[in-house]
């Protein structure tokens, strides 16, 4: 056995593949496992093809580069749209302008929040007006961080158009509001969460379900 | 626990290096705002905010009016005259009366030290001191920390003169209290009649001459002579001032490096500083300026914050009213 394949036996498996559970056949059911405080959605083999997927599919969505501008969302979505940028740029040989948004300022309960969250930067190298940008986030849960950051958007100037790619679509949706390019879809109860770890501020690239601590 | 600033903004003293921190790292990011072509974020919507204004003020008033309006609250200006102030009404009235029609902050500027302090402990609205006699003008020291620290890259061992008329100065202080708190050091050079008795009971070094403090400083923050504070002859005239004390280009020059110069404004050229100074290269003075916005927009977002709790909690300690 290669020290390769070891390695990848070793990481944790997906939650729901490998539950025993039979419904109405709990009583005969072998000790049921607890389970697992997480698990994950994409390894780092499979975080780096799911994005290059993505990159493939803006450049298609947009039909070619022209006009095009990538804007990640603080934190990671700006890591994400980093490496899909570069991956567009191996493709076809251009750096496509990027951008960085900051919603904090934007969002709608600021007034309920306790003390005032840190507030990251905002950059939007480029003139908006009559380009087709697209949003990058690592996670798509309620739908009012997209809010935000269209609102944001406005105040730069008027795109062409604005499309949407996320990594992890988890659904519980609270706006009319959904994505162009998805990663991974999976649907989570509100109890839980997606963590998305990217190399720059994390060491390594992973998608992973978690628990969320008892409040 | 995440930092906040609590209540109000009354001075540099109370807080710490943490807060002190937050509030120059928080106003980074709202440099970008007064940049992009829609000047504004929806962050304040529906808080009112009222400028109260007893003392004369063009630079300041305004800062606080824009970043009140680039954050979306609605600002009141109330200056002292043209105000019932003029008809004998107490400060604490002027503000329970403001309060009354539901306001949600009130940044001050009295010519009274203590003022903010005292109006912090009787209404429920956040106080943000402006200025309070020659107490503390804790916008206007963290202004000048952002500016240094633009430059510098940090303030930590960072040598800070402030040469003038410290006696009657409240910038003096902030920048004092600052300074010294984020690990800089702070020098004060002045004729003895301007300088505080017991100053370096501040921590800070005490420079007769103009020309020492050149040589030891990394940046100096010139301050003008406040005339209209002045009981007695504290100076012989204004140009014996310029002479001994004034910073010229001939005098940087000698010190044979780069020292960064800062004014708080409103200057009075040939006086404290001379133009070839006050326009050379190594004059800040506009950007202090800019980055004045970008300070207060950040204080009003951090006072805004966790507001429901506070209220109910001063209510609680208060027991004045």
């Amino acid at each position: 056995m290669s020290f390769d394949s070891l390695a990848r036996r070793s990481e944790p498996m997906l939650y729901f593949d490998t539950l025993p559970f039979t419904p109405g056949r709990a009583h005969i059911a072998p000790i049921m496992p607890a389970p697992p405080k997480q698990s994950t959605v994409l390894d780092a083999r499979a975080f780096d093809r799911t994005l290059r997927r993505m990159a493939d599919e803006i450049v298609e969505l947009n039909n070619g580069i022209e006009g095009l501008v990538i804007v990640g969302i603080q934190r990671r979505g700006v890591q994400l749209a980093a490496q899909i940028v570069s991956t567009i740029a191996e493709r076809e040989g251009v750096e496509v302008p990027q951008g960085a948004l900051d919603i904090t300022l934007y969002r709608d309960d600021l007034q309920t929040v306790g003390p005032r969250p840190l507030v990251g930067q905002t950059r939007i190298p480029v003139d908006i007006d009559g380009r087709h940008i697209i949003i990058v986030d690592d996670v798509l849960y309620t739908g009012r961080t997209i809010r935000a950051a269209l609102d944001e958007l406005a105040d730069f100037g008027r795109p062409r158009r604005i499309g949407l790619a996320v990594l992890i679509d988890r659904g519980g949706r609270e706006l009319p509001i959904q994505p162009d390019i998805v990663g991974k879809k999976i649907s989570l109860e509100a109890s839980q969460r997606v963590d998305v770890l990217v190399q720059e501020l994390d060491g390594g690239n992973a998608a992973i379900i978690a628990e969320r601590e008892a409040t | 626990m995440t930092l906040s600033l609590g209540k109000d903004l009354l001075g540099l003293e109370p807080l710490s290096a943490e807060q002190i921190r937050l509030i120059l790292d928080t106003a980074e990011p709202f440099k970008e705002i007064s940049e992009r072509a829609i000047k504004k974020v929806p962050t304040l919507r529906g808080a009112t905010v009222v400028n109260l204004f007893f003392e004369a003020s063009t630079r300041t008033r305004v800062s606080f009016e824009f970043a009140e309006k680039r954050l979306s609250a609605d600002s009141v200006n109330v200056a002292a005259s043209g105000s019932s102030v003029s008809k004998g009404e107490t400060l604490v009235d002027t503000a329970r009366n403001l309060e009354a029609m539901r306001i949600d902050m009130v940044v001050i500027r009295h010519g009274a030290s203590g003022a903010a302090r005292f109006l912090a402990d009787r209404i429920e609205s956040n106080v943000i001191n402006a200025g309070d006699g020659t107490h503390e003008h804790p916008t206007q020291g963290l202004l000048d920390m952002l500016t240094l620290r633009d430059r510098f890259k940090r303030l930590e061992g960072l040598k800070v003169c402030i040469v003038g008329d410290v006696l009657h100065s409240r910038v003096a202080r902030s920048n004092i209290w600052g300074l010294t708190k984020m690990g800089a050091e702070v020098a004060v050079c002045g004729p003895r009649s301007l300088l505080p008795n017991a100053i370096d009971e501040l921590g800070v070094t005490v420079f007769n001459r103009v020309e020492e403090a050149i040589e030891w400083a990394d940046a100096l923050n010139i301050l003008r002579l406040q005339l209209e504070r002045m009981t007695a002859g504290y100076i012989p005239s204004l140009r014996e001032y310029n002479r001994v004390f004034g910073v010229s280009r001939e005098r940087l020059e000698r010190a044979k490096r780069n020292i960064l110069i800062l004014h708080p404004g409103p200057m009075n050229r040939g006086v404290e500083i001379d133009s070839d100074v006050a326009d050379g290269p190594f004059s800040v003075i506009l950007n202090q300026v800019t980055n004045g916005v970008a300070i207060r927009m950040a204080v009003l977002y951090l006072l805004s914050g966790g507001r429901p709790e506070l209220a109910e909690a001063a209510k609680h300690a208060g027991g004045e009213r």
